[in-house]
């Protein structure tokens, strides 16, 4: 068989016969099977891990636009929240920036997250789904590549935010080890959420529709919180709401561990705003515990 | 046993508010080591529902399905090492390129990058896509998505490949190269299902036909067992106009051993008929009689097209009915 290549469909055929002898064909054009590389378990799932995170990475450098958007709107929202709300609340200490930080950091990554969610619809819906579940790989991973993403872009974020931040006036008043477990903090409970959201992507199998209901479901959760203004003055039920609100503990752990509680500051009854970051660590783990299981076996069964 | 073998598979959706569809009910399906068999249907026939069984994406209510005694809803992981795939719309990423999208599936089969890539320039040589190549796949024609998916179906070489309409969008140069490259590998021992709606196709490639409707084959052979078994000779007619169509039907099947069927566009019936010439002017005397401009006439020998028509040609319409009911 002729391996010439111009573009006759008799060619072609030619190129199929040579490809197959140079990846290890027997006598007389005969096919044969391209082996895998049998590693264990383990590493094969670091692999198919790997390969679907870089697979969501070069999304974020060939769709710029999704950067520029994750990374505009806290930067406005910094801006906004200083100038506009800055002036009208008064916090004592060193003023609304630093207070405001920690709260516009969690709003962030937590609508950071809800990209996982739109992320698997949109996936199912242009087949890659169907794709990957025909290939002898682990399902997980894909979920893992998936929510490896958001946390790539929700660090991006982070580092773009505390740059505003620090422009305005934000001052971090702890210790580096502090300032670094704040920072981890708030990335290990965005990273959680990405599993609960990409779940629901699944689930609800349509991105628009999961696009709407986070944006219905997260305004209330940071904003009936302590992210942007202290909660002290709410009224009552908006209070409680607030102090068991699990946003709010995120928001309180990254104040205290950024050295960012303002002097005096009140702090509620409730055992979730006692205990901050128990909270967020049950938090975390139970998301995990329920929602990584539940992706996994959602997943597994999940066609276009 | 056969090489791919499927007993009894039924499937059914609910979706909301309306019948429980029975997408598969019944299906039986055997094919040969070596061979092609084609899934031939009309629209909503169960196709592609027996594809996604067979490839491990859906698990049926009931039945049982195996490849090389391979158990396909007990052991999927086992039968995905050794089948290549693809859907009846391209599942490629947008955000790669063609290079990549190929790449990244050579890796998930852990052939090792250094293969992958090798394996990934030789697909894109084969399907004629190296200008396109290093571009990403939000940029590509349907048809050139198209072959970057086929070609993800041979990454690995696989012994068993389901091809669900895999020239369905494709120019007719690259759906020629495509029945080469599938020729091809049936020569070096491949095992192909592959469903279609072109019966030209089918007659072409496949050593194995299953006519399947609502879930079920109704038919199978070869292509000339099954032209055989539809009869003798038919005469087909072409109208000017469709208005004529009813007064021609009358006629057709007045002088046709048969009921006549649309044989497509509306404007061409065709009827089968014990003696051709005979029939064939009796035809056109009374078309003439009548006042009805013909475009053409003529005999012919069975095709699969008439196969298609007289096994489904009702059921088809059904079929139409129940998915206008659905939308
Ligand atoms: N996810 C689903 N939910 C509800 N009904 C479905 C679903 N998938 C398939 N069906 C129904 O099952 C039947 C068989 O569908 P299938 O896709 O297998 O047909 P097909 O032969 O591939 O048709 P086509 O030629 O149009 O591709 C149809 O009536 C279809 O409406
Ligand atoms: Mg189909």
């Amino acid at each position: 068989m002729s391996a010439e290549l111009n573009a006759t469909s008799a060619s072609v055929a030619g190129a199929a016969g040579a490809a197959a002898n140079r990846t290890g064909a027997t006598a007389g054009g005969t096919a044969s099977t391209l082996q895998p590389i049998l590693g264990s378990p383990i590493s094969r799932f670091f692999s198919d891990g790997w390969v679907t995170t870089w697979r969501n990475l070069m999304k974020i450098i060939r769709v710029p636009e999704i950067l520029l958007f994750t990374m505009i709107q806290p930067i406005m929202f910094v801006l906004l929240f200083t100038y506009v709300f800055g002036a009208a609340i008064e916090i004592p200490g060193d003023g609304y920036e630093s207070f405001l930080m920690a709260g516009i950091f969690a709003q962030t990554v937590v609508f950071g997250s809800t990209y996982s969610g739109s992320a698997m619809a949109q996936d199912l819906k242009d087949g890659i789904i169907d794709r990957f579940r025909t290939l002898p790989m682990s399902g997980a991973a894909v979920l893992v590549g998936r929510t490896n993403g958001d946390l790539a872009i929700n660090a991006l974020s982070m580092v773009v935010m505390m740059a505003t931040g620090f422009l305005v006036g934000w001052r971090v008043n702890s210790s580096p080890l502090e300032f670094f477990a704040g920072v981890a903090l708030l990335l290990l409970f965005a990273y959680a959420f990405s599993w609960v959201m990409a779940f629901l992507g699944m689930a609800v199998k349509s991105p628009e529709v999961i696009n709407n209901a986070s944006f219905l479901i997260l305004f209330p959760l940071t904003f009936i919180s302590n992210a942007f203004v202290p909660t002290e003055e709410l009224p009552t039920p908006l209070r409680i709401f607030s102090e068991w609100n699990p946003v709010s503990a995120l928001v309180q752990s990254a104040r205290e561990l950024f050295g960012n509680v303002p002097p005096g500051a009140i702090v509620g009854d409730a055992w979730t705003a006692q205990n901050p970051f128990a909270t967020v660590l049950i938090g975390v783990a139970v998301m995990l515990l329920v929602f990584v299981p539940l992706s996994i076996r959602k997943f597994a069964t999940l066609s276009r | 046993m056969a090489f791919i073998e499927a007993r009894d598979l039924v499937k059914t959706y609910t979706p909301k508010g309306a019948p429980v569809v029975r997408a598969l009910d019944g299906l039986d399906l055997d094919v040969a080591q070596g061979t092609v068999t084609a899934l031939l249907g009309p629209n909503g026939a169960g196709k592609t529902t027996t594809v996604k069984v067979l490839t491990t994406l859906i698990q049926p209510d009931s039945g049982t399905a195996t490849i090389d005694d391979v158990d396909v809803l007990r052991d999927p992981d086992r039968v995905r090492r050794m089948i290549g795939a693809s859907g009846q719309y391209a599942a490629v990423d947008e955000n790669l390129t063609g290079f990549e999208n190929l790449m990244m599936v050579g890796k998930l089969y852990h052939l090792g990058a250094k293969v992958a890539k090798q394996r990934a320039r030789e697909l894109i040589e084969m399907f004629d896509l190296v200008d396109a190549a290093n571009r990403p796949v939000k940029g590509f024609s349907g048809g050139m998505r198209r072959r970057i998916d086929l070609a993800g179906a041979l990454v690995i070489n696989p012994p068993v490949l389901f091809l669900d309409e895999p020239t369905t969008g494709l120019d007719p140069r690259s759906r020629l190269a495509l029945w080469d490259i599938i020729e091809s590998l049936v020569s070096g021992g491949t095992t192909v299902l592959l469903t279609t709606q072109y019966l030209e196709e089918a007659d072409r490639l496949a050593d194995a036909i299953s006519v399947i409707d609502n879930g079920r084959v109704i038919a199978k052979g070869t292509a000339d067992e099954l032209k055989a078994s539809v009869g003798g000779q038919r005469v087909a007619v072409t109208l000017v106009s469709e208005r004529d169509a009813v007064p021609l039907r009358d006629i057709m099947s007045r002088f046709g051993a048969g009921a006549p069927v649309e044989g497509g566009g509306g404007r061409t019936w065709v009827v089968p008929v014990d003696n051709g010439p005979v029939a064939l002017s009796a035809i056109v005397g009374a078309a003439a009689e009548q006042n009805i401009a013909l475009h053409d006439a003529g005999m012919r020998r069975p095709t699969l097209d008439d196969v298609f028509l007289q096994l489904t040609g009702h059921a088809a319409e059904q079929a139409d009915e129940t998915e206008g009911e659905a939308a």
